[in-house]
């Protein structure tokens, strides 16, 4: 039979993270929301909390806690605060892929910095001319001796400006069929973050651009092998990075729900709570549905990733679902809300504006389908 | 090495109060689907354990006497970082007040052996009696201070703390081994780790029913209870609003005469 409970440990973590989110997350949403800066007081919480270890294998200072304890964690965090789940879920994405790919020597290296949250990480694919197709980007490698040569430029990197240990993927310059993912750190000369963007939600979540010029990488930093750095970086995306958003949008949809069943009950229209009226059931129950559907779908994807299995797909499936149904869930929030859904002292304008971050990330909903066809037609 | 012994209960969580119902013929909680956590000021008891230990060779063992899902909550206190769980877990310890309560604990207590320091939380979240802590100094016949705010030196055979009073505080010296019950100005609780969880994974809860404490069943749970609640009733707070006018001492004359009025001044 399918054992679909968690176990008396994954509780206990849920507890753990539920806690940690209310009392060092909770206090200090409202100013990432004034300033849209990241807090730096979050961040050091987060490393003393553990949080950025989760993934990390034991031997290299980590916690060996694995993806189901990681979507645990990202859900109670994000119900709190979803920029600030969006900051830590790409920590893992960009720690993934030394894990995964990674020599024993830049394991030893970053690893248990890493896990201490000592340093910060990021993965950076995406470009001007490249994000769902990131075979379209044009930062390029060209070899020197024993080093690389990279020039060129990223943009939407989540952590751009905080991030000092970068994986970084790179196209041949001499043959456009070859990539490399080399892992950059802030001792090296030659890259710098440059433009800040000012996002519609997740606010407190740092996104902006990279500059490389002329930057020398030893062959050393090379993540996997030469001209295979696509499969390295998309291999990270593909499980971790979508795990990670759909983490950020199941939290978002519990925010949603929370929040509008306590408006439902104390708004009290024609003498009644506005809960008994059917509309609002009606609403709290489709958002209901879909957080039970969501929920089973993500922790089923992050099983088989703890099994070492394929999720790729089955976390397709999940990213689509969950951030779909975060966005409708955030409006149904806002329109229970009714006028005072458009007035910013309630969570819920937060909620919605959140919500649409959540799409592009880790590849679109379109994106999610055309993997998802792939896997129908396979 | 200092051996502390924290007490810790299994209540209703408070922050679900409004689904806690009361039995109107027992008189005693319904706990409906409410889950169980630990009493929140016996987190500052494991809290003040949890600081000495960082500084001291302390031991620390957490007792409770609960149904079996309050085994639930003292590997709660494993995971914060206590080397060793008890649970008193036995039909026949339900149902049980106060008294028989700190009965049941106090020979928990007896039977662990080695003990320096008892920490109980002030009050229960659901019982409120404050007696528990006290009980178990009596029956176990040792000092307590009540209401701890402070420990101001925690010496190997003496402590002394601050404990609360309504405008102030005694300072108290007290010989170990004693029992203190603390309030929440003590500390601020720390929060679950997850590498405390993976910790406790090692750690063991031992269990012991009625038998192992060789103690008679009419001197434990309901039937070693000599408090009887008699009558519950609820009662209604209302509320009133009143908007003063006039200038400002107007204002503040109409306000002292209306406070001397319900009986505030
Ligand atoms: C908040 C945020 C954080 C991000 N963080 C990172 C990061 O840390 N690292 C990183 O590398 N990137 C990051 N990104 C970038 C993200 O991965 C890209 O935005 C995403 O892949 C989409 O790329 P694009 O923005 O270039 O849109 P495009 O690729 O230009 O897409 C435009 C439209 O075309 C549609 N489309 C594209 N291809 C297809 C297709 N084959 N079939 C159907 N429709 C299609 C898309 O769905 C979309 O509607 C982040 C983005 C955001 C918003």
């Amino acid at each position: 039979m399918i054992d679909f409970t968690f176990t008396e440990e994954q509780e206990m973590f849920r507890k753990a993270a539920s806690e940690f989110a209310e009392t060092s997350v909770a206090p200090h949403v409202a100013e990432m929301e004034k300033t849209g800066e990241v807090s730096d007081e979050v961040v050091k919480a987060l490393g003393e909390a553990e949080m950025m270890a989760l993934t990390i294998p034991e031997d290299f200072g980590g916690l060996g806690l694995g993806y189901t304890a990681r979507m645990i964690a990202l859900e109670e965090i994000s119900r709190i605060s979803v920029a600030t789940a969006m900051m830590l879920q790409v920590f893992a994405l960009g720690i993934e892929p030394i894990v995964q790919s990674g020599s024993d020597e830049l394991k030893k290296k970053y690893l248990p910095a890493l896990a201490k949250g000592e340093r910060l990480s990021t993965t950076a694919v995406t470009e001007a001319t490249g994000g769902s197709d990131p075979t379209g980007i044009r930062t390029s490698y060209k070899k020197d001796g024993d080093d690389f040569i990279v020039n060129g430029r990223k943009c939407f990197i989540t952590n751009s400006h905080i991030a000092d240990t970068i994986n970084i993927l790179t196209k041949s310059e001499d043959d456009p069929k070859l990539f490399c993912v080399f892992t950059i750190d802030r001792d090296m000369d030659g890259w710098r973050a440059t433009h800040k963007e000012h996002k519609v939600g997740m606010r407190g979540c740092n996104t902006g651009e990279l500059a490389f010029e002329n930057l020398r990488i030893p062959k050393s930093q090379l993540l996997g092998e030469e001209g295979k750095g696509l499969r390295v970086s998309m291999a990270a995306i593909g499980d971790v990075g979508r795990g990670g958003m759909v983490g950020c949008a199941l939290g978002l949809q519990v925010a949603c729900l929370e929040e509008s069943v306590k408006f439902a009950n104390e708004r009290i229209l024609y003498g009644k709570p506005i809960s008994a009226l059917p509309a609002i059931q009606n609403k709290l129950a489709e958002m209901k549905i879909e957080l039970e559907a969501g929920r089973l779908l993500a922790y089923r994807a992050a099983a088989l990733q703890d099994k070492g299995q394929r999720s790729s797909n089955e976390f397709a499936v999940a990213k689509y679902f969950t951030c779909e149904a975060a966005q409708k869930a955030a409006k149904m929030a806002v329109d229970i809300h009714g006028g005072y859904g458009c007035m910013e002292e309630y969570a819920v304008t937060r909620f919605l504006r959140d919500s649409f971050v959540l799409g592009p990330s880790a590849g679109t909903s379109d994106i999610m389908k055309v993997i998802i066809g792939r896997w129908v037609l396979a | 090495m200092l051996n502390i012994i924290v007490c810790v209960k299994a209540v209703p969580d408070p922050k679900e109060a409004c689904n806690i119902k009361i039995d109107p013929h027992s008189k005693t909680l319904m706990r409906c689907d409410v889950p169980l956590v630990v009493n929140p000021l016996d987190k500052n008891a494991m809290e003040a354990a949890l600081q000495l230990k960082e500084q001291f060779d302390v031991h620390i063992s957490v007792l409770s006497m609960g149904p079996p899902e309050a085994g639930n909550i003292v590997k709660e206190c494993l995971a914060l970082g206590a080397d060793q769980g008890f649970l008193l877990c036995d039909p026949a310890f339900g149902g049980a007040d106060a008294y028989a309560t700190a009965f049941t604990l106090a020979k928990g207590i007896e039977k662990i052996g080695a003990y320096d320091v008892i920490i109980c939380g002030m009050a229960s979240s659901d019982g409120s009696t404050e007696w528990v802590g006290p009980e178990i100094a009596a029956i176990l016949n040792i000092p307590v201070v009540t209401m701890v705010k402070e420990i101001v030196e925690s010496d190997r055979d003496r402590w002394k703390v601050k404990a609360s009073l309504e405008n102030g505080y005694r300072l108290m010296q007290v010989k170990l081994p004693a029992v203190f019950t603390v309030t929440r100005d003590l500390n601020t609780p720390r929060t679950l780790s997850f590498s405390g969880i993976i910790k406790a994974r090692t750690k063991e809860i031992t269990r012991w029913a009625i038998s192992d404490l060789g103690v008679p069943a009419e001197a434990v749970g309901l039937k070693g209870s000599p408090t009887i609640v008699s009558e519950l009733s609820s009662t209604e707070s209302k509320r009133e609003a009143e908007i003063i006018a006039g200038t400002r001492e107007e204002k503040a004359e109409f306000l002292v005469q209306k406070l001397a009025d319900v009986g505030v001044l």
